[in-house]
């Protein structure tokens, strides 16, 4: 059949047949995304060595899930669905313009298969799909830029507003649509006119919108149409590829890789080199992150991949209380760091410290290390084992506030951070009232036991949390669990020692409780600290398996060992605050609930904030001793949405968060009105 | 320029309780834990300042032990370029003086422009460096809380004095200053700066290396002795202030009197 | 025994309070002596001061000099030196003036130095039994000085009651004669007062330190009235930062400054764990608090359960009235 337009790969202008731009056109666009892709791999040559080729099963599970199915995207409900919507209509629209690209020089092409009723049914879908972009493009663009939601607002130390970029990006995408469109309506169009047999456009779809506009358009104009937006298109196409990897939109390009690179285990913090074992860090001539091409391939990866979306910093509790850290900005200035000592053109320039250039001190000094950006992230950036790399450098340079050195000392010559006097590590359970209820073994004494209660400094040492210690040790007991404790063996478990950077500590840290723990003989060891669970969870090697107490309440009430009272007060509503080390980095939501469930009469509420998406309290370890600059308390926020939520007790399950939040109550003058409590303690006096 | 600080390894106490050994001739010192003197660490760090800033190296001394070479390693870890360690027993049990004489004799087997002591270390005493420029016939100034260098033979200083007013001062060189706390933020030192310098040769003095007079340091040249340790009694918890309002502030008033909180 | 003096420091026409507490220690190392006083300075507030003390001190030994205008202690030292008679027992204040002085004077004196005295046990032969403190006052020590060739001691301020008896009868007598060569490598420029705002509380030795009992940034007025009353500076705990009712600066604890003072007034602070952590050298503590059962009470020497709001305005009326 002769087809009733001339096609652009037979067309001609002034004599030139088309056909030379449909070919200059792609190896012009080509040769040019070769060229600046290049330069991008460059530094990523250089960078540090990353382990990112293991797990493979779970990493193609990643891929599926995280990328293709976009299984992050709904956290946010509007821009989750507007992407998904364009994020799907790519993935329609590639084979499309792949095709597209081919039909400049050979009318008609199709790929192999696509030819029968296959193509039939790729051709309605790719046909909405270009319709369903092109509206959520125009939504996103009035959203972006009328309705301007806080989350994409450039605060004035980070430079201009991104708006622009976005907006004239959505424009380029729209522009692929309608002209893609426009090339197919003005050929069916066309074909009505003359009668002859013409392509079943689907309904209600952009091109068959378009072509019911054209069918009163003269032969000559729809022939015009057809070219032009052919050229239109094609030029677009390649310019957009081209454009691709200059901005936040590499992560068209990128995100595929990012998440099958991205971490799959959590909890843990990278080793300070790839390649390097602990007994070989004494060699090394520096540490960690000091400038660009120290951060692994993969960390430079994450800064080219950030979309600068934004929700890491939605979702940051540093950023949330006025600290000076944006994780987002932590990306977007790493990846114009790149770009600028990698450029286009020209040599590459040499690299600069990153502290006092584009990182302060206190904007590193500043996160928790709660784990939220990273849950948020919706193309598995990573900032914890960044933020603990420069950290890292930081130390290596001896840029330590000094509100931190203290407890550093004190925790390589003492083991707590308080610089207490080791023998009175125990002083908790040989505290003659509550021994007297409750014998606890001390196995650096030589008792022995199946069970070792791993304390920890807070627990072992403040008065308050001390009490957490004695509920633990007297819910063991209840449980009918063989267990014991450390004593003045028992050194810091280094948690937050190795994520403020100090790697040297940690290992000694690690070294010796390993080595107690091991010559204890337990054969189990539980805590009721997150922080020290995950230390001894993720970060040490070869131990016992470590539960949290949590777990073993559950566990113990399930085979009806541990037996709980009604409430005590039934007026009373309580909400669970999932600790980061608990959940967002060991995954445990659901047993302290269940826990707290099995309280015959409890009443509990959940915040909006909970789960994964739950606030940091302000963090534990050594970021009780910081200083931030803030303009608000984290675990003010935080209790705040307790009673939001219409709780007035706060169940948590980690001694820092309650120490946060018995301190937030207060600041916020809710004392009265609000209490927190640790889990342990609340099943504690609920033992029958 | 070169520049020598005096350190001193001393108990960490700020969160121990101190308890008198058995027989009140010391501090019970089994579960203390020890570290440099915190003035002499920013004494220190003033150095390292001065020496990045205008060129030199940073010398540290100390006397004692074979302990004591942890803390010069430690600071040479900050960055001081040199440690003498100076040993002997015929130091044991000298007096300010003492310490200053056998400091004095280190000092002069260099040629240090500038010597640097905290303002005081754990017997509160205050007085090495100020001994040490007598003797050598030095400037000195004490409590020193900031250095501007003016050129190779002067310097502009600030003495910290009596409600946070700062006295400032022109100081010839070469000269010994005491160096006060918040001078300026003292870097960090890890573990790992430490081993760095581990195996790096620390020269060690005795009475002979230095030409000190047997009888002039140590007990048998001091002119001030201990005699022993005590702890002043003290009540446990508070003494509950009962009665009118009226009574209570009298009571309080007397007792702020007595304790210095009055004046 | 040997000739007893007493250095005495001056503001303007004004004796410290260190002139008669020396007076006492002196009497307590030789009850029967005739003591000195030594006053350096210039002019008519060098004659005011020095006519001040006549009553109290045996001679008042009086150096005028240009260059002694401001107290260099380099230049004192050399001034004393010069005229203070060989094998002479000196007391001076352990303050930031004597600490400068103290030491070298000693060794340009050929004479014992014992720093920071805060008891006079009395005299054996030529042994002087005093007592100081150590590792910031945790333990005293009671210490032997041979005082054969002469002393200098220096007193905490503060230790010993002023000898208010005023029965010397003594007389200036001007010794600015035998000053001799007072030159020096110090060159004293000027003094920079602190800046408002800019109150360093680790140095401060009262300090009256509020917490949430304060209720409202409007009252820490009534807070700033009693420590004015008092010559005492404002602290605070962490909540009252947070707050933003008081600079950073001013907050004690383990995530604010750690102070040293002797008298600690806690009004409404609870006593948090990381609060006292802030807290050291043993100061006398002070606590006023509603909740009897406040942590505080167990650190505090002494205890009071009122609400601040009351019970400071009370104080600071009781004080000023004095």
């Amino acid at each position: 059949m002769q087809p009733v337009l001339i096609s652009p790969s037979s067309f001609t202008i002034l004599g030139i047949p088309t056909w030379l731009f449909s070919l200059l056109i792609p190896i012009v666009g080509v040769g040019l995304f070769t060229y600046i892709m290049a330069k991008r791999v460059a530094p990523l040559v250089k960078a540090a060595p990353d382990n990112r080729f293991d797990r493979i099963p779970e990493r193609i599970i990643n891929v599926a899930k995280i990328w293709l199915a976009q299984w992050r995207q709904p956290r946010y409900m509007t821009a989750g669905v507007l992407h998904i919507l364009i994020f799907a209509g790519f993935l329609s629209l590639g084979l499309r313009s792949s095709q597209l690209v081919i039909v400049g020089l050979k009318e008609g092409f199709v790929f192999p298969g696509m030819d029968g009723v296959i193509g039939q049914i790729y051709n309605v879908l790719k046909d909405y799909a270009a319709t369903w972009v092109l509206l959520a493009c125009i939504v996103a663009a009035v959203r972006r830029g009328v309705f301007r939601p806080e989350r994409y607002d450039v605060p004035a130390k980070y430079g201009h507003d991104h708006t622009a970029e976005a907006v004239f990006v959505l424009g380029v995408i729209s522009t692929l649509m309608i002209s893609e469109s426009l090339f197919e309506a003005s050929m069916v169009a066309a074909q009505i006119q003359s009668g002859a047999h013409a392509e079943f456009l689907a309904p209600a779809t952009l091109v068959w919108m378009f072509k019911s506009m054209l069918l009163e358009t003269p032969h000559e104009k729809l022939q015009t149409i057809h070219i032009l937006s052919y050229y239109v298109h094609d030029l677009t196409f390649f310019f957009f590829l081209c454009f691709l990897p200059l901005g936040k939109h590499f992560h068209v390009i990128t995100s595929v890789f990012n998440v099958f690179f991205m971490r799959v285990k959590t909890g843990n913090i990278k080793p300070v080199k790839y390649g390097i074992t602990d007994e070989e860090l004494d060699a090394l001539e520096s540490f960690g992150v000091k400038k660009l091409e120290d951060f692994t391939w993969k960390h430079l990866l994450d800064f080219y991949t950030c979309a600068d979306c934004g929700r890491c910093s939605d979702n940051c509790p540093a950023n949330a209380v006025g600290r000076p850290l944006s994780p987002r900005f932590i990306s977007i200035k790493g990846r114009d760091r790149i770009f600028k000592n990698y450029p286009l053109r020209g040599a590459f320039l040499k690299s600069q410290p990153l502290i006092g250039d584009i990182y302060e001190e206190d904007e590193i000094w500043s996160c928790t290390t709660c784990g939220a950006c990273e849950q948020e992230c919706p193309i598995g950036i990573e900032y914890i084992d960044k933020i603990v790399d420069l950290r890292r450098g930081m130390v290596d340079e001896g840029m330590v506030p000094q509100s931190l050195q203290k407890p550093l000392g004190a925790i390589g010559k003492r083991g707590n951070p308080w610089g207490k006097m080791e023998k009175k590590r125990a002083d908790w359970a040989t505290d003659k009232e509550f021994a007297a209820q409750c014998d606890v073994k001390m196995l650096d004494e030589g008792d022995q036991a199946d069970t070792l209660y791993f304390v920890d400094s807070i627990s072992s040492f403040d008065d308050r949390m001390q009490k957490i210690a004695q509920a633990t040790a007297n819910v063991l007991k209840a449980s009918g669990v063989d267990f014991g404790i450390l004593g003045k063996s028992e050194k810091d478990s280094g948690n937050e020692v190795r994520r403020f950077g100090e790697e040297m500590l940690f290992q000694d840290l690690k070294g010796h409780n390993t080595e107690m723990i091991l010559e204890s003989g337990a054969r189990k060891i539980v805590t009721a600290d997150p922080h020290a669970m995950n230390a001894l969870k993720n970060d040490y090697a070869g131990l016992p398996p470590v539960e949290h107490i949590s777990q073993v309440i559950v566990r113990n009430i399930k085979s009806g060992k541990l037996r709980l009272r009604m409430v005590e007060d039934e007026s009373k509503v309580y909400t669970y605050h999932d600790p980061c080390y608990l959940g967002r980095h060991n995954n445990i939501y659901e047993d302290p609930r269940e826990a707290l469930d099995a309280i015959e009469g409890l009443r509990r509420v959940e915040m909006m904030r909970s789960r994964d998406r739950s606030f940091c309290c302000g963090g534990g370890g050594l970021m009780l001793f910081y200083e931030p600059e803030e303009e608000e308390r984290m675990g003010v926020l935080r209790v705040k949405m307790a009673a939001k939520a219409g709780a007035n007790v706060i169940v948590t399950a980690c001694p820092f968060c309650l120490v946060n939040m018995e301190d937030a109550i207060k600041v916020a003058g809710l004392e009265g009105k609000m209490e927190a409590i640790d889990l342990s303690e609340l099943v504690a006096r609920h033992v029958m | 320029m070169e520049i020598l600080v005096c350190v001193k390894r001393v108990p960490d106490t700020s969160e121990n309780e101190i308890s008198v050994s058995g027989d009140g001739n010391d501090i019970e010192r089994d579960d203390l834990v020890y570290s440099v003197n915190e003035w002499d660490n920013y004494a220190v760090e003033e150095a390292i300042q001065i020496v990045d800033r205008v060129g030199g190296n940073v010398t540290v001394v100390t006397i004692g032990d074979d302990d004591s070479e942890e803390v010069l390693r430690r600071e040479m870890a900050m960055g001081a370029n040199n440690g003498i360690l100076l040993k002997d027993d015929a130091f044991d049990g000298s007096d300010g003086k003492g310490i200053a004489t056998i400091l004095k004799a280190a000092a002069e087997k260099g040629k240090y422009d500038l010597i640097l002591t905290g303002a005081q270390a754990d017997a509160g005493a205050a007085q090495v460096g100020g001994m040490l420029a007598a003797m050598m016939d030095l400037p000195y100034a004490s409590l020193v809380n900031k250095i501007e260098i003016i050129d190779d033979s002067k310097m502009k200083i600030g003495r910290e004095i009596e409600g946070g007013n700062q006295e400032m001062n022109e100081i010839s060189l070469p000269c010994v200053l005491s160096i006060q706390t918040g001078i300026n933020e003292p870097r960090y030192v890890g573990i790992r700066g430490i081993r760095k310098v581990a195996s790096v040769e620390i020269p060690t003095y005795g009475t002979a290396d230095l030409g000190i007079a047997a009888g002039a340091v140590g007990a048998a040249g001091a002119n001030v002795k201990k005699i022993d340790y005590f702890v002043p009694v003290l009540g446990a918890g508070a003494e509950m202030l009962e009665g009118s309002n009226e009574e209570i502030i009298a009571k309080l008033i007397e007792l702020l009197k007595a304790k210095g909180g009055l004046k | 025994m040997a000739q007893l003096f007493a250095y005495i420091t001056h503001k303007g026409s004004v004796a410290d309070d260190s002139a008669l507490e020396l007076l006492t220690a002196a009497k307590k190392i030789d009850a029967a002596a005739k003591i000195n006083a030594v006053v350096t300075g210039q002019g008519a507030d060098l004659d005011a001061v020095c006519n001040s003390l006549t009553a109290s001190y045996n001679e008042v030994w009086k150096i005028d000099n240009a260059a002694l205008a401001y107290p260099n202690a380099e230049v004192v030292r050399k001034a004393l030196v010069n005229i203070l008679p060989a094998g002479s027992i000196l007391l001076i204040p352990h303050d930031t003036f004597g600490m400068d002085l103290g030491p070298g004077l000693s060794i340009k004196m050929n004479a014992s130095f014992v720093a920071d005295v805060v008891g006079v046990e009395g005299v054996d032969g030529n042994t002087l039994k005093l007592v100081r403190q150590e590792f910031g006052g945790q333990v005293s020590t009671h210490v032997a000085c041979d005082i054969s060739g002469g002393a200098v001691i220096s007193l905490r301020p503060g230790s010993f009651p002023a000898d208010e008896s005023k029965s010397a009868g003594g007389q200036v007598v001007d010794q600015s004669g035998k000053i001799g060569d007072v030159t020096v490598g110090r060159k004293f420029l000027e003094v920079v007062a602190a800046e408002v705002g800019d109150v360093d509380i680790t140095k401060s030795e009262v300090l009256v330190s509020v917490g949430r009992g304060i209720e409202d940034v409007e009252n820490i007025s009534i807070a700033q009235d009693l420590a004015e009353a008092m010559g005492a500076v404002v602290s605070c705990s962490r909540p009252i930062v947070d707050a933003k009712w008081m600079e950073k600066s001013r907050q004690v604890g383990t995530s604010g400054q750690t102070v040293k003072p002797k008298v600690y007034m806690a009004m409404g602070i609870s006593g948090s764990f990381q609060h006292l952590g802030g807290i050291k050298g043993n100061p006398f503590i002070v606590a006023v608090n509603k909740n009897p059962k406040a942590p505080i009470f167990q650190v505090a020497d002494v205890g009071i359960v009122a609400n601040i709001l009351e019970f400071m305005p009370e104080l600071t009326d009781k004080i000023k009235e004095m």
